[in-house]
């Protein structure tokens, strides 16, 4: 298991594919201002909810290399015959696969709220919106990844399953960074986003399964 | 003494389509069976049941710890191959060392796995297969793409993992120097 999750963070790191999703995340933050013009309370008011856009679509980006390459090149059917179980090896790419994800997100919201002069109290639940959220993104990708490997073009259908299933993440994620805790985002925030990570397992296990026949 | 594999009464069925059925093997340590028939009769299928990678439409399948080589490589394209045998090797517990020299891949242990040939792939696979350890092996066209020098290291490995108490079933098209290996047939 901690080896599996180590080769995911090698596979993460190899060729920068780790900091993509991040860069992406960075690009949008900088592209928003412009988008809006230069009026600070306006970028403060909205800034939050663009954030969390940007990592939802952040999210989406690494779809494509987390299961398809790995089912390709045979190393899922490898691992079976290891007696690895198809759950055991997607909760060890979850793992893998937020390690690479969440916290650089995190990371680069500090620019990127600057980038929206979000004050420090509306950064810090940004931040701790993205700690509990971050997990359930990342289990989204998995299974969407998980259900659209094999198929060719997947992209766009990926993009089209794991949009609308965020859609609870987005509306308690923005909602706890535009009113605060006392407003009970954050318990729904991470009930969904606990939802996601446990059925992701067992969704990309049942998929990685089915695509083999 | 147990078998290796032992099928029974197997059915094979792939998108709707019956491949075989009916079909007993039994494979006890030492043995060898050669699969052998047309394009698309059901070779890597059977191949595949074995593996416990597909489930039989009928009958039982009942199989020890098995290695497969199939037509993936299953190696990190990125890592040199030492790196990425090593990976495979370590989860069975065991070192890549001495498979890659059986298959004639010492020069290459700091070679990243995606600038090798074809046949240096087969043998990359191979290696991955003689370090695993496991009792069975399952090969699928274990000889395709390798030289006259690489199929005599691969008779050599897979007639020194018999003489292990090992076993081996494979799907072939050519002769692989198995010596009185039975010869499954699937017509």
């Amino acid at each position: 298991m901690i080896a599996l999750i180590l080769r995911e963070l090698r596979l993460a790191a190899t060729g920068g594919a780790a900091a993509l999703p991040v860069v992406f995340f960075l690009l949008v933050a900088t592209l928003f201002p412009f988008a809006v013009g230069p009026d600070g309370p306006l970028l403060a008011r909205t800034g939050g909810g663009a954030l969390w856009m940007a990592a939802l679509l952040a999210a989406l980006l690494p779809v494509d290399r987390l299961v398809e390459p790995d089912r390709a090149a045979g190393v899922l059917d490898q691992l079976a015959l290891r007696g690895q179980s198809e759950e055991s090896v997607a909760l060890a790419k979850l793992i893998g696969h937020w390690l690479s994800f969440g916290p650089p997100l995190m990371l680069a919201a500090l620019p990127a709220a600057a980038l929206m002069k979000l004050p420090a109290e509306v950064l810090l639940r940004l931040e701790l919106g993205l700690a509990v959220g971050t997990p359930g993104l990342a289990a989204l990708t998995l299974g969407v990844s998980a259900l659209t490997a094999g198929l060719r073009r997947s992209g766009a259908l990926a993009g089209l399953l794991m949009l609308p299933l965020a859609v609870p993440l987005l509306i308690f994620g923005a909602g706890l960074v535009e009113r605060g805790s006392d407003a009970g985002a954050l318990p729904l925030l991470a009930a969904v986003s606990l939802l996601l990570v446990a059925g992701a397992p067992f969704v990309a296990g049942a998929a990685i399964r089915a695509a083999r026949d | 003494m147990t078998a290796l594999l032992r099928l029974e009464a197997v059915t094979c069925r792939r998108g709707g389509r019956l491949l075989f059925e009916g079909l007993n093997l039994a494979l006890a340590p030492g043995e060898a069976a050669v699969l052998t028939g047309p394009n698309g009769i059901g070779k890597s299928s059977l191949i595949r049941l074995a593996a416990g990678l597909l489930r039989p439409a009928a009958g039982t399948v009942e199989a020890a710890p098995a290695a497969l080589a199939d037509d993936k490589l299953a190696l990190d394209e990125a890592r040199t191959l030492h790196a990425a045998l090593g990976f495979w090797a370590s989860l069975d517990g065991r070192g890549p060392r001495m498979a890659i020299l059986a298959m004639g891949l010492g020069h290459l242990v700091d070679a990243p796995v995606r600038i090798l040939s074809t046949g240096q792939r087969k043998r990359a696979a191979l290696a991955r297969v003689i370090a695993s350890g496991a009792p069975l092996w399952l090969l699928d066209e274990p000889a395709n793409g390798l030289d006259s020098e690489g199929q005599e290291r691969l008779a050599a490995a897979m007639a020194e993992h018999r003489a292990g108490g090992g076993a081996i079933l494979a799907a072939t098209h050519q002769p692989l120097g198995l010596d009185d290996a039975r010869e499954v047939a699937l017509a």
